[in-house]
């Protein structure tokens, strides 16, 4: 099921100009391409188990990378 | 924190529960060597640097990624991962077959094969290197490969501990890393020398809006006259105590065959860095370059070809120290001229500590340099 969406605004020229941007790649929309944009800016966590987190914690510590 | 390339990181390490069924299901199974060189890109395809590769390429994404510097999906790649066999060995399994892969006499994976191709070496070369001069070292190696190319999926069970295995690290944990030590922007930078001023330079540059610094020493084979490995981790160990602030570098070495593909193999970094959870990452004069096959920021041109790379390149264009600045500049903010420039030339420090000498400490950190010369042989023969 795709994630519901919601429209935001933005100058017709700067759209324009990301169609440009975008033209030959993998984007087929411009919509694409901001939201690529603003999920770098607002990054997901990667998801952990607690068991594989505890395995990771420790070899961290164990080689010196954390305390 | 970038997501995976793909979106999510691939996993093709066998689960330890399940090692002991699967290695000895590899008993049974037609067996293939592999080069040194193989074993580390599957490796590096088990633990998930190359997401969303799952194993070498079949035709298809093959036959993109030359055309288009993209995966069939559209997804940036620019180096083929490949898998050469023989005719002869290629006659032994077919699509279908699960093989197990054998390096160095040490069975250490299976591989479910998909697909097996003809290829044609000028055209990789071509488009991969932008030469088919036999001078290129990328070049010699594709014309060293074998006739057939095989495509499918790789599951690693015995893999190996890595050179230095206290510097080697899995995406899942370099991204736990970074969350722990709470840096939410992490610039990569790959190395294959050890530190000059001009380096450290660069690297606090970058790390001044962003919050960590990721070294990569490039670990495998390189060319003669190169730092050895050892050298490198101990000169960034050095510098990292006495230069950098205590939680603002970290280091992990990245086994990985350099094929001096340019711009070509500076995407090819990049993604692997965004896997590892880099949002930017590093891009010098030269990246991956070799001879005169490449302009010298071709490599940084490239960038502009992948708006949809998803992790942010940082150039840096010649860099020097300044006599009349009084310290290490670059093109874009110096005023002063040629005349009161002093290059970092690796070539000119490499000549000095072969004779035992010191470079001058506007070029070298001394704690560096102390760390070279401990070394009786610090280069590669």
């Amino acid at each position: 099921m795709s994630e519901d969406k919601v429209p935001v605004m933005i100058p017709r020229s700067l759209y324009q100009k990301i169609e440009e941007k975008i033209a030959g790649t993998s984007f087929t929309t411009v919509e694409e391409y901001v939201a690529l944009l603003l999920e770098n800016e607002f990054p997901e966590e990667t998801e952990y188990s607690e068991e594989e987190e505890a395995l990771i914690r420790d070899r961290l510590r164990k080689l010196g990378y954390i305390e | 924190m970038p997501r995976p390339h793909g979106g999510r990181l691939v996993d093709r390490l066998t689960p330890q529960a399940s090692a002991d069924r699967v290695r000895a299901e590899a008993e049974e199974l037609v067996k293939l060597d592999v080069s040194e060189e193989l074993r580390l890109d599957f490796e590096n395809i088990a633990f998930g640097l190359y997401s969303p590769l799952a194993g070498p390429m079949n035709r298809e994404e093959y036959l993109s990624v030359l055309a288009k510097g993209r995966l069939s999906s559209d997804l940036p790649w620019t180096i083929p991962i490949l898998l050469d066999v023989s005719e002869a060995e290629a006659a032994g399994f077919g699509a279908g077959d699960r093989l197990s892969l054998v390096c160095e006499g040490q069975p250490f994976a299976v591989m479910d094969v998909e697909e097996k191709y003809g290829w044609d070496r000028k055209t990789h070369c071509e488009r991969v290197y932008k030469t088919v001069d036999p001078a290129h070292p990328g070049v010699a190696k594709t014309h060293e490969m074998k006739e057939t190319l095989v495509g499918g999926c790789v599951e690693v069970y015995d893999p190996s501990p890595g050179k230095y295995p206290k510097y080697r690290l899995k995406p899942r944990e370099t991204r736990f890393l970074f969350r722990e030590k709470g840096w939410r922007s992490v610039a990569g930078f790959q190395t294959r020398n050890a530190p000059h001023i001009g380096h450290e330079y660069v690297q606090k540059t970058a790390l001044a809006f962003v919050d960590g610094l990721f070294i990569n020493p490039l670990i495998g084979k390189k060319k003669s006259g190169d730092f050895t490995d050892e050298v490198i981790l101990e000169t960034y160990e050095a510098v990292f105590k006495h230069y950098f602030l205590r939680n603002s570098a970290t280091m992990v070495t990245l086994e990985m065959e350099m094929r001096y593909a340019g711009p070509k193999e500076a995407i090819h970094h990049a993604i692997v860095r965004k896997n590892y959870g880099c949002s930017h990452f590093i891009v010098g004069r030269d990246h991956a370059g070799v001879g005169n096959y490449y302009g010298p920021f071709e490599a940084q041109e490239i960038f502009e070809d992948y708006p949809d790379l998803g992790i942010m390149p940082i150039f840096f264009r010649n860099f020097f120290h300044c006599k009349r600045c009084g310290g290490p500049q670059n093109d874009k903010i110096c005023p002063h001229g040629p005349e009161d420039h002093v290059n970092y030339s690796g070539t000119k420090m490499r000549s000095l500590l072969l004779e035992g000498k010191r470079p001058d400490e506007t070029m070298m950190r001394p704690e560096v340099v102390d760390a070279i010369l401990r070394h009786k042989e610090p280069f590669n023969p």
